[in-house]
């Protein structure tokens, strides 16, 4: 399958929308060759604000740029670009509600080398608890630029989770895309998994197999996690016996709670395939600890089998 | 008008901005007194003089000068100069900190007209204003940037991150006031943390740093009058004032950092501030 880089599409949205709109501004924090935000830099330096290895001052430095009619986009790994400066977030960006666009890059474990403290597991949770915060995670690039040209038009914060490594192209380039939507890319009767990022190619995986096994699985791309559409949550639910999530990101606050937030009041088993609760750590590729944190396509089909009793 | 022509008006502006304090902290009512009255001199040179642009008709201009109160707790000398600039109504006074209120506990951009910054949890306002600072020069306006930090809000270390930037920056469009009026919520900074030589931190960051009596009116101009003509680097104005400037009983007195008043002290304070307007009236 065709594999594309989501943070190249992330740097080159940033100069595609730094040429539409002279507001935009970009700022980072010493990780610009990492996250391809210095493509804008190298186009637009004037624009370009490197804040040094402080996250918080760039953060609320963010905040003063929007106040003063910029389109500030800031980035740099999802760890250092959530909990690290969440106070600032929280303070300067989330609660008078300005267009800041935070990237989180290297999310989730896709940083597999550099182990725990450059892995982050909580993020989606952290940021999704902010009120008037949006929270998007792509599933290729393909969506990660129409992303970007969305967030832009976005009149309060938005969050956006970027994989490091390359990513299956699962998305059609010509379909229309909106915040708040989720895609369904494949359907089925039986049971539906609702996953997010790296975790829907393997939900696709997991449904063909569990096909030929005689349950039929719907796989529905959820990369708005903040808001979540419950209107297409619930449609996407009629006449299913199961929902399985699944997410690189802790049990806990992530997109299974978010559905299961949702679906509080229906009569439907839902199971999780998420990070069970625990740090991440070092390994030699990126497979291999996706294997080690059980998020394979064998989890998510062995989550659907157990509630099947199959 | 000459400096010492105008001294006159924003004395008299000053002790309107300490009875309009006074009038929302009536007794019971918790307030930040302390803070907000070491401030009230230099709020009254920078609305009632220094800064341009400030208009309650024309709340956007994108040339008007910005000042972000970092210690945001002490926002209710920035309501007492507001009110008088006709911002928002004079009724609203009474009900600061109630439910609905348009005066909210801290600067809130959503609620508070003439607000520029969401602030309150200390630290932030510096870095802020260089973004408004590094905005305007992108759009090469003319407007100025103030930033009013408190001596004990130093101990935040973003504060020292946003030094350097603004000195990387070069963001002589930004000038910062520190409100050294060495008390802070627990007693005397001295005691509690203290941040000694703050001037000589400044300098060695790269900042032109001027140091003021900031109850002394001549000094406040002359200071801001510097700080803009100072280019290539940003300045800090190193404000020596006392907490509580005013009220005898509440001067250096960490108990009135916010603490309500009772019916007694209450009546003095007015008795105080009546006689300041009435003082400067006859000047």
């Amino acid at each position: 399958m065709n594999k594309e880089s989501l943070r190249k599409a992330y740097g080159e949205s940033l100069v595609k929308l730094g040429k539409e709109d002279k507001r935009v501004v970009a700022l980072e924090a010493d990780l610009g060759k990492s996250t391809m935000s210095i493509m804008f830099g190298n186009e637009f330096p004037e624009r370009y604000f490197q804040m040094g290895i402080a996250e918080q001052d760039m953060v609320s430095t963010a905040a003063g740029l929007a106040l003063t009619g910029k389109r500030p986009f800031l980035s740099t790994f999802a760890v250092f670009a959530t909990g690290r400066p969440y106070d600032q977030i929280m303070s300067s960006v989330a609660i008078p509600n300005l267009p800041v666009v935070i990237c989180g890059s290297s999310a989730g474990l896709s940083d597999f080398g550099d182990g725990k403290t450059h892995q982050s597991i909580d993020d989606i949770a952290l940021m999704r608890v902010l009120p008037n915060m949006t929270v998007l995670s792509p599933v290729d690039a393909v969506e990660t630029r129409k992303m970007m040209d969305e967030a832009i038009k976005c009149n309060g914060p938005v969050y956006i989770r970027i994989n490091r490594n390359d990513l299956p192209v699962l998305t059609d380039p010509d379909a229309e895309y909106h915040i708040g939507k989720m895609d369904r890319l494949r359907d089925g009767k039986d049971a539906v998994i609702f996953a997010t990022g790296v975790m829907v190619s393997k939900s696709l995986e997991a449904a063909e197999n569990l096909e030929k096994q005689g349950i039929s699985c719907r796989v529905v791309n959820v990369s708005t996690i903040k808001p979540l559409d419950a209107e297409a949550l619930k449609a996407n639910i009629q006449g299913m016996k199961a929902v399985v999530t699944a997410e690189e990101h802790n049990k806990y606050c992530g997109l299974g709670s978010a559905i299961a937030e949702a679906l509080s009041e229906e009569r439907i088993p839902i199971g999780m395939v998420a990070v069970d609760d625990k740090f991440g750590t070092s390994a030699k590729n990126y497979d291999e600890l996706l294997d080690a944190y059980g998020l394979t396509f064998t989890a998510i089909e062995a989550k659907i089998r157990h509630i099947f009793g199959a | 008008m000459g400096n010492n022509g105008k001294i006159p008006y924003l004395k008299k502006m000053g002790a309107k901005i300490r009875a309009n304090i006074i009038e929302m902290i009536p007794p019971g009512k918790v307030g930040h007194l302390g803070g907000s009255s070491s401030i009230a001199d230099v709020l009254s040179v920078l609305y009632f003089d220094h800064m341009k642009g400030i208009d309650p008709a024309n709340l956007k201009n994108p040339d008007r000068d910005r000042l972000v109160f970092s210690k945001g707790h002490a926002v209710l000398a920035q309501y007492a100069a507001l009110v008088e600039l006709g911002f928002f109504p004079r009724e609203e006074l009474a009900k600061v900190k109630t439910l609905g209120s348009v005066l909210q506990g801290h600067p809130d951009i959503d609620k508070t007209p003439g607000i520029e910054a969401v602030t309150g949890s200390l630290g932030q306002g510096l870095s802020i204003c260089n973004g408004m600072a590094m905005a305007l020069r992108l759009d090469n306006s003319p407007a100025r940037v103030y930033c009013v930090c408190g001596d004990g809000e130093l101990a935040e270390g973003q504060i020292w991150e946003a030094m350097m930037t603004s000195v990387n920056y070069s963001l002589d469009n930004l000038c910062v006031i520190v409100d050294y009026n060495k008390v802070q919520a627990t007693g005397p900074t001295g005691d509690v943390f203290p941040i000694n030589d703050i001037a000589g931190r400044f300098r060695i960051f790269g900042w032109n740093v001027i140091e003021i009596d900031g109850h002394d009116y001549a000094s406040i101009i002359n200071a801001l009058d510097k700080a803009e003509s100072v280019k290539g680097v940003p300045t800090a104005i190193i404000a020596s004032t006392i907490k509580g400037k005013g009220f005898p009983f509440a001067e250096g007195n960490a108990a009135f950092h916010n603490a309500a008043l009772n019916e007694e002290q209450y009546e003095e304070c007015k008795r105080i501030v009546n006689k300041m307007l009435e003082e400067d009236c006859n000047e």
